[in-house]
């Protein structure tokens, strides 16, 4: 086989970069924003993107770039968050039913099959209709279905390397099952894992941006990538600058979250 | 055969009641339980609430409304809606047709796009390049503003085709059905078609890194013969259970893509039903959605099972 070089170094690059910069700018939104998060520019309200409103102003004249950014931090936040909770449980219950196996992991896996089985979006948008959350609780909902994918591809690795030599010396030598998991068996899962949870940022941004869409999500007047759009979607074609940039920051970020995901797979498999 | 089928339907069950026990629980997690409804409309009595409250048997410990719930709902009972009284089986019937037009559609659609990219580019490589650009940003595409922006390029500013429904009201033909399932049969397409694609070229691009196709090669099989019929038949099989397995996934879009056009199926009477916290259409919904998605994965493990050897544990 001809080694070469992944093929999207400079993809992976550019999609790392764009991520990067969504998070500081993000993190400095009220230091960068050309605005304040609520300031009303009651002169130009409904307002074409211009030089002083880059992408527009909504209804009340609110600069819409101003409301991106400051957005990104809720959205990003849940994103990241909730990617990583969906780790914690997915590596927890895919070490547990591949390193155990038997009946543990039959539970366990029918579990998955079980989550996986039920409609993802609309079982999300009723338990947050009905429960009515502010953000962290829509960290925890999006982050308690977004896990199953993660612990397939865990189960699977830690089978095939539960059986590796490496292992049974490690057990031979005397160490005990939490040893072997933690020092033995997991580090092998981390190339995997790393892509899921990459793949799971941009579905957590996703789903979020989904939710709010259809007003189950994040409330107003905290701005969303997602309740942005909710809020245009009915003004789209008189006003398509309050739907298009919005949406437009999902698609790239998600696309960079996607692209980097896909890179790490490439280089571990490359490893290989 | 049959001990494997009957094993996989035991497994099934299981599975429906986790389901069962979920959403039943998140509805009466509710505040206000399942008559929230009927506690923020200020003509309704507190000692009318307390009647329906026994008429519905709210009043009886959770385990037994549970048990109540699944058995009315195993013999077909699944209640009224409480948006307009009818029954829910009838407004979640009366909804089906137009869900499974646009979803076959899309489907089929999705198929042959993902079929013909993904043969191309796993021998391709100049379009590959092309083709996974193009799958990873339709992957990473969110749904509802790829409607949103095609509703507003092509129905309003262009003009060519109609932004949401069905039909036009006074009654179209089969030219304006048609025109008005275009948009929202590519928005459910494109993702499914990203997705698809990539998954295919990656099991053609093994199975032709095997040795059994250097043996063909060798024996002078052509290069369109070795992938049409050496590599295709061995990397359709994942393909198909891949597909089948999307089902759930295709059941979120569809929700979305209904409501974004307001296209009169099941999706939009979910999202109508959350509106007016219509619980037990709700309940219906997602247990319809569980049951559809748990028997495709069993068609797809038999047939993977029926029409692949290699998966048979030797008896």
């Amino acid at each position: 086989m001809i080694t070469r070089a992944p093929p999207s170094r400079r993809g992976t690059l550019a999609a790392a970069t764009v991520l990067v910069i969504l998070l500081i700018v993000a993190a400095a939104a009220p230091i960068v924003a050309p605005y304040g998060m609520d300031v009303l520019d009651l002169a130009r309200r409904r307002g074409a993107p211009s030089l002083h409103h880059w992408f527009g102003t909504d209804e009340l004249g609110r600069d819409v770039l101003t409301r991106i950014l400051f957005g990104a931090r809720v959205s990003l936040a849940i994103g990241l968050v909730s990617a990583g909770l969906s780790a914690a449980i997915g590596v927890t219950v895919g070490a547990m039913a591949g390193y155990a196996g038997g009946v543990l992991d039959a539970v366990c896996m029918r579990f998955t099959d079980a989550m996986l089985s039920v409609p993802r979006l609309p079982l999300l948008m009723i338990a947050a209709a009905v429960l009515d959350p502010g953000v962290t609780l829509l960290i925890l909902l999006v982050g308690a279905v977004g896990w199953m994918e993660m612990a397939r591809v865990v189960r699977a690795d830690v089978q095939s390397i539960a059986v590796r030599d490496f292992v049974t010396a490690a057990r031979a030598a005397g160490a005990r099952s939490p040893r072997i998991l933690l020092h033995h068996v997991l580090p092998g899962v981390l190339p995997t894992a790393s892509v899921a949870l990459t793949l799971a940022v941009g579905r957590g941004i996703l789903i979020e941006s989904a939710l709010s869409f259809f007003g189950v999500g994040v409330q107003p007047p905290t701005a969303s990538w997602g309740n942005m759009l909710y809020q245009a979607q009915t003004t789209m074609s008189s006003q398509p600058w309050l739907g298009v940039f919005p949406g437009a920051f999902i698609f790239v970020t998600v696309l960079c979250c996607n692209v980097l995901g896909d890179s790490i797979a490439q280089r571990s498999t490359a490893g290989r | 055969m049959l001990t494997f089928f009957l094993r996989r339907v035991a497994q099934t069950a299981p599975m429906l009641i986790v389901v069962s026990l979920v959403v039943f629980a998140l509805i009466h997690a509710a505040p206000g339980g399942p008559l929230a409804l009927y506690l923020d409309n200020p003509n309704v009595r507190p000692q009318d609430i307390e009647r329906l409250r026994r008429q519905m048997g709210l009043d009886r410990p959770l385990a037994m409304q549970y048990v109540a719930w699944a058995a009315a709902f195993v013999r077909g009972e699944w209640g009224y809606s409480y948006a307009d009284g009818r029954p829910v089986m009838d407004r979640l019937l009366e909804r089906v047709p137009a869900t499974l037009q646009l979803v076959g559609i899309s489907t089929v659609l999705a198929l042959a796009v993902s079929l013909v990219v993904g043969l191309v580019s796993a021998v391709q490589r100049g379009i590959d390049r092309v083709a996974t650009v193009g799958a990873v940003a339709g992957i990473s595409l969110p749904v509802f503003w790829l409607g949103l922006v095609l509703q507003l390029v092509f129905a309003n500013l262009l003009g060519w085709l109609p932004s949401s429904g069905r039909m036009t009201f006074t009654g179209g033909g089969a030219i304006d059905r048609m025109a008005h399932l275009v948009l929202p049969v590519v928005v459910l397409a494109a993702a499914h078609a990203a997705g698809w694609s990539r998954y295919l070229r990656g099991s053609l691009r093994e199975v032709l890194a095997q040795p059994f196709i250097s043996a063909a090669r060798a024996r002078g099989v052509s290069e369109r013969q070795l992938v049409t019929r050496h590599a295709l038949r061995n990397a359709l099989l994942p393909f198909a259970t891949v597909v089948l397995l999307d089902a759930s996934i295709m059941a979120s879009g569809a929700v979305v893509t209904e409501s974004v056009f307001a296209w009169p199926g099941v999706g939009s009477l979910f999202t109508e039903a959350l509106a007016k916290r219509d619980y037990t259409v709700l309940m219906a919904f997602l247990m319809c959605g569980a049951i559809a998605v748990a028997t495709l994965s069993l068609v797809a493990d038999v047939a993977v099972h029926v029409l692949d050897p290699r998966t048979r544990e030797p008896s």
